[in-house]
């Protein structure tokens, strides 16, 4: 498995996302003004703040040439992860449905939250058992997902009763697109692979990736 | 000429004494570009005139240093070719003028100073004060100062790891924002920011230069403040972390291909003191021209250009042949690069705009010339400041007392703040806010065999009471939080934040403060590796606490199975270790009843040195669970974070008042199975961990429920 993991000017989880992915299979940085993906398996949009994010989170990323050829890449089947400000960025792109809203308390929060796997049938979850809890933690101002009417079979992670940090409808921490091949979540499980560090939750994410059929 | 009450070296704050030594070493009167760049190389901010002789006592020598003082941050050598670059910087003055970009452009401008010598930063660390929180302007500039951390740290993907928030009325008027950053490097990636080579072109990185930040070395940062702040808040600058995530990453990319021969950050006094502090430390000269700097608006002055603080630039120096190539870098970027001027060998700092000359100083003028006075100190003969009005009845029995401690936002968790950091990007933090007493960063992502412990900490209240043990005590926490997580101090940054320096008690504050550092230092052979002064912290209300903070770095050998604040397992045992000598003076309990010490007890320098090394052996010999150091509250409260960190209650035998509440220096709680407890030299076991409340002797029972609704509650509950 090769995962490419995007670099935004401002992006800040990229090596993070990019250490992760290396304890699962190789891995390489993806330059925002390229339009190759390098032959890579997945693709890794990470948090942080692209551009900048001061017109509305991932409104500017999702023009950049890279993510011209991302977008084609997830239309034709290929894996793609996107995390904070990579799920922000992918639901600009309309890649996924709903939206990011500033979370309730109006504050940035970061903290270590439980997730559930609703969804374990996806290239992202495949490693996971139904109803596994996964301790990951979440980081951001913008993570109050909106999207009525989203199909249940879409919700592949649901915060744990009380866990929910922005107010996010349906306590959905992670979704897909109606294909199943392009997952976004505001926990940052390339924060989670190690326990060192606090957890290796996380890591059952880029392992199923991993364990994925190359697309 | 210069006596005029309106002459204008006045109204830029020199005094006449001063102006008529430029006029001296300049030859002639400066014009008025001149005497606006000279106003601020020899301000107090920039020039350090009324405290650098004291400074010159400090220890700046020690086995681990790679870069003392002088340079934009000192440098440790933590083994394994890595280095690691820190420093804390205050941005008290603009945060109390307008919190939210005060304390984010401190944040800003810390992180430059960092990858200013080549190293990336990995940490930040932040000191607060502020008024008490049931004021209303304190929970503003609290509430903004915190946001305007978060928004900067957050955005630009480096760590806020750890800091201390402490609220006192002293600090009503001038809040105190210390930001602590640290940095990474390989040894061989380090840079100096002297300026080489003749004919070598001069560039300016990063952001356009606009009118914000004009003056602010001066106008903020060298004098009280007074009623007409508001009318100050356009010399607070605006930061902008997208420009400085790019300028970071362009900045270690140029260094990375060795493209630059120097390179310096623009902070306070902007492109003045950047280029004269260059061209000082090279022993060359600097023409500049300032029509070619890139601007915001588009009819600023020559002198404007010269002295605006306008953030997340930077200035380096290129030979000609690898312009090529640093252009190249800063396009993949979309950093702006300009080339404004060149090194010469006239040792005199000329400005042109264009093909005009309209400003030529010597550099040793500007950087080594402004007088240094001799502070005249002298012992207040009555009590500085007013005893805090009583919070707490004079009949409370212990367990009352304790929760009002755990409730008193100084001692109360910070969770309302640190959640609004992000403590974990960069892959390094093993230990976040509130899990341990310093934070510890593994570098093994980076080539390296162990971990890095930080912290910061100071106490201005027993500083008042008594500054010589009060600047004692901040070194030996600051120690004390690293050895609990087994680390050893390589080196120590601070930042001395007092009140008006002109006035004898302040003096007194000042010198009596530096001695305790140098002793402590010594003591514990830790050298300053740099710092900042910060004076003039006066509002309405007098003078603020005199508040030296500490920030050092440790090393440690393995970052796994580390203590932790918390109890971890029933049945563990509890002990005491090092010096602990509890008394009530300068102790937050005082506080609560309204009473304000004037001495604070002595301090065993050689006594304290030996227990910190033990007990850092003892959490390196891997057997213990919980490791947490006595401070604010004393004995009980620090029992009290055990049991409520850990979810976990404890029956101990304390003792009476003041060995509950009492506080001093030295003691620590630490637990874990019976025979790694027992086995520490010098544990005093009182209990062990178990049920679901902390008891004390029977005299104090409380749940931990109780405790933790107490100590979590109480900063939240000020904002309901």
């Amino acid at each position: 498995m090769r995962f490419g993991v995007v670099r935004f000017p401002g992006s800040c989880d990229e090596v993070d996302a990019l250490l992760a992915c290396r304890r699962f299979g190789e891995a390489e940085l993806l330059w925002h003004k390229d339009r190759d993906l390098a032959g890579v398996d997945a693709v890794v949009v990470p948090g942080g703040f692209s551009y900048g994010d001061y017109l509305r989170a991932g409104a500017i990323a999702r023009f950049s040439p890279l993510m011209e050829s991302v977008i084609e890449f997830a239309r034709e089947g290929g894996p793609v992860l996107g995390i904070c400000n990579g799920f922000q960025v992918l639901c600009e792109a309309g890649l996924l449905p709903g939206a990011l809203l500033t979370n309730r308390s109006l504050r940035f929060v970061c903290r270590q939250v439980d997730i559930v796997v609703e969804n374990p049938d996806t290239p992202f979850t495949r490693a996971c058992a139904q109803d596994e809890v996964l301790s990951v933690p979440v980081k951001h101002t913008t993570g109050r997902y909106y999207a009525p009417g989203v199909p249940e079979e879409q919700v592949v992670l649901r915060y744990a009763p009380g866990h929910n940090p922005n107010g996010a409808q349906d306590d959905i921490a992670g979704v897909c697109n109606a294909a199943g091949n392009v997952l976004g979540l505001m926990p940052h499980p390339e924060h989670a692979v190690d326990p060192l560090t606090g957890s290796a939750d996380g890591g059952r994410l880029f392992e199923s990736l991993a364990m994925a059929p190359v697309a | 000429m210069s006596s005029s009450a309106l002459a204008p070296h006045r109204e830029l704050g020199l005094t006449d004494a001063e102006y008529d030594a430029i006029c001296d070493r300049m030859g002639r009167e400066p014009n008025p570009l001149e005497l606006a760049v000279f106003s601020l190389m020899w301000s107090e901010h920039c020039a350090y005139k009324h405290s650098k002789k004291l400074l010159r006592e400090l220890p700046v020598e020690g086995p681990h240093l790679l870069m003392g003082p002088g340079e934009n941050a000192g440098v440790v050598d933590v083994g394994d070719g890595l280095a690691v670059a820190f420093k804390v910087e205050s941005h008290n003055h603009p945060s109390a003028v307008e919190p939210f970009q005060g304390a984010a452009t401190g944040v800003g401008g810390i992180l430059r100073d960092i990858f200013a010598v080549g190293a990336r930063p990995i940490a930040v660390l932040d000191s607060l004060r502020f008024g008490e929180l049931d004021s209303p302007r304190s929970r503003y500039l609290f509430d903004w100062a915190v946001k305007g951390i978060g928004h900067y740290g957050n955005s630009i993907g480096v760590p806020t790891v750890g800091g201390e928030v402490l609220f006192e009325a002293s600090y009503e008027q001038n809040c105190l924002v210390n930001a602590m950053c640290v940095g990474l490097a390989r040894h061989e990636r380090l840079i100096r920011s002297a300026a080489a080579g003749i004919g070598n072109v001069v560039v300016l990185l990063g952001a356009r230069t606009g009118r914000d930040g004009i003056g602010g070395a001066s106008v903020l940062a060298s004098a009280e403040l007074s009623d007409e702040d508001a009318s100050k808040r356009p010399t607070v600058q605006i930061g902008d972390p997208f420009e400085e995530s790019k300028l970071i990453e362009c900045c270690l990319e140029l260094l990375e291909r060795e493209t630059l021969a120097s390179l310096q950050d623009l902070g306070a006094a902007g492109l003045s003191s950047s280029s004269s502090e260059m061209a000082s430390k090279g022993e060359v000269g600097l023409d500049l021209d300032v029509a070619r700097v890139p601007l915001r608006e588009a009819d600023m002055e020559p002198f404007e250009i010269m002295i605006s603080e306008s953030q997340e630039r930077m200035l380096c120096v290129v030979e000609p042949a690898l312009l090529g190539e640093l252009r190249e870098v800063c396009e993949r970027w979309d950093v702006r690069a300009t080339e404004i001027g060149t090194v010469t060998d006239t040792r005199r700092l000329r400005v042109f705009d264009g093909d005009e000359l309209v400003g030529d100083m010597p550099v040793e003028a500007l950087v080594d010339d402004c007088p240094l006075y001799d502070l005249e100190p002298s012992p207040p003969s009555a009590p500085l400041y007013p005893s805090p009005p009583p919070r707490l009845a004079p009949s409370a029995d212990l367990d009352e007392s304790l929760l009002a401690l755990l409730g008193t936002p100084s001692i109360a968790s910070k969770r309302f703040v640190f959640e609004q950091y992000d403590p974990i990007v960069g892959s390094r933090t093993v230990r976040r806010p509130q899990a341990a007493d310093a934070a510890v960063l593994s570098l093994a992502n980076d080539g390296g065999q162990g971990a890095i412990a930080v912290s910061i900490d100071g106490n201005g209240r027993r500083t008042a009471c008594d500054p010589y043990t009060g600047a004692v005590e901040a070194v030996l926490e600051c120690a004390r939080n690293l050895a609990c997580v087994g680390a050893e101090p390589l080196g120590l940054t601070n930042c001395l934040n007092f009140g008006n320096p002109e006035k004898p008690h302040i003096a007194w504050q000042l010198t009596r403060a530096v001695e305790g550092l140098r002793d402590a230092c010594l003591a514990l052979d830790v050298p300053v590796v740099g710092g900042n002064v910060s004076l003039y912290n006066e509002g309405g209300g007098g003078p603020i606490y005199p508040t030296p903070i500490v920030g050092m770095v440790g090393s440690l050998p393995d970052p796994a199975g580390l203590p932790r604040i918390g109890f971890a397992e029933e049945g563990h045992a509890v002990a005491l270790v090092g010096p602990f000598a509890p008394a009530l003076e300068g102790s937050e309990l005082e506080k609560l009843r309204g009473r304000l010490a004037n001495s604070l007890p002595a301090v065993d320098l050689a006594e304290q040195a030996s227990a910190l090394a033990a007990l850092r052996e003892a959490v390196r010999a891997g057997g213990l669970a919980t490791v947490h150091d006595i401070s604010e509250g004393g004995l009980a409260v620090a029992l009290a974070e055990c049991c409520i960190e850990g979810g976990l209650g404890a029956r101990v035998t304390g003792g009476e008042e003041v060995a509950l509440f009492g506080e001093s220096p030295g003691g620590v709680v630490i637990a874990g199975p019976r025979e790694a407890v027992e086995a520490v030299p010098g544990a005093r076991v009182i209990g062990e961990v178990g049920g679901v409340a902390l008891e004390i002797d029977g005299a104090l029972a409380i749940p931990v429920a109780q405790l933790r609704g107490v100590y979590e509650g109480a900063i939240p509950a000020a904002f309901a």
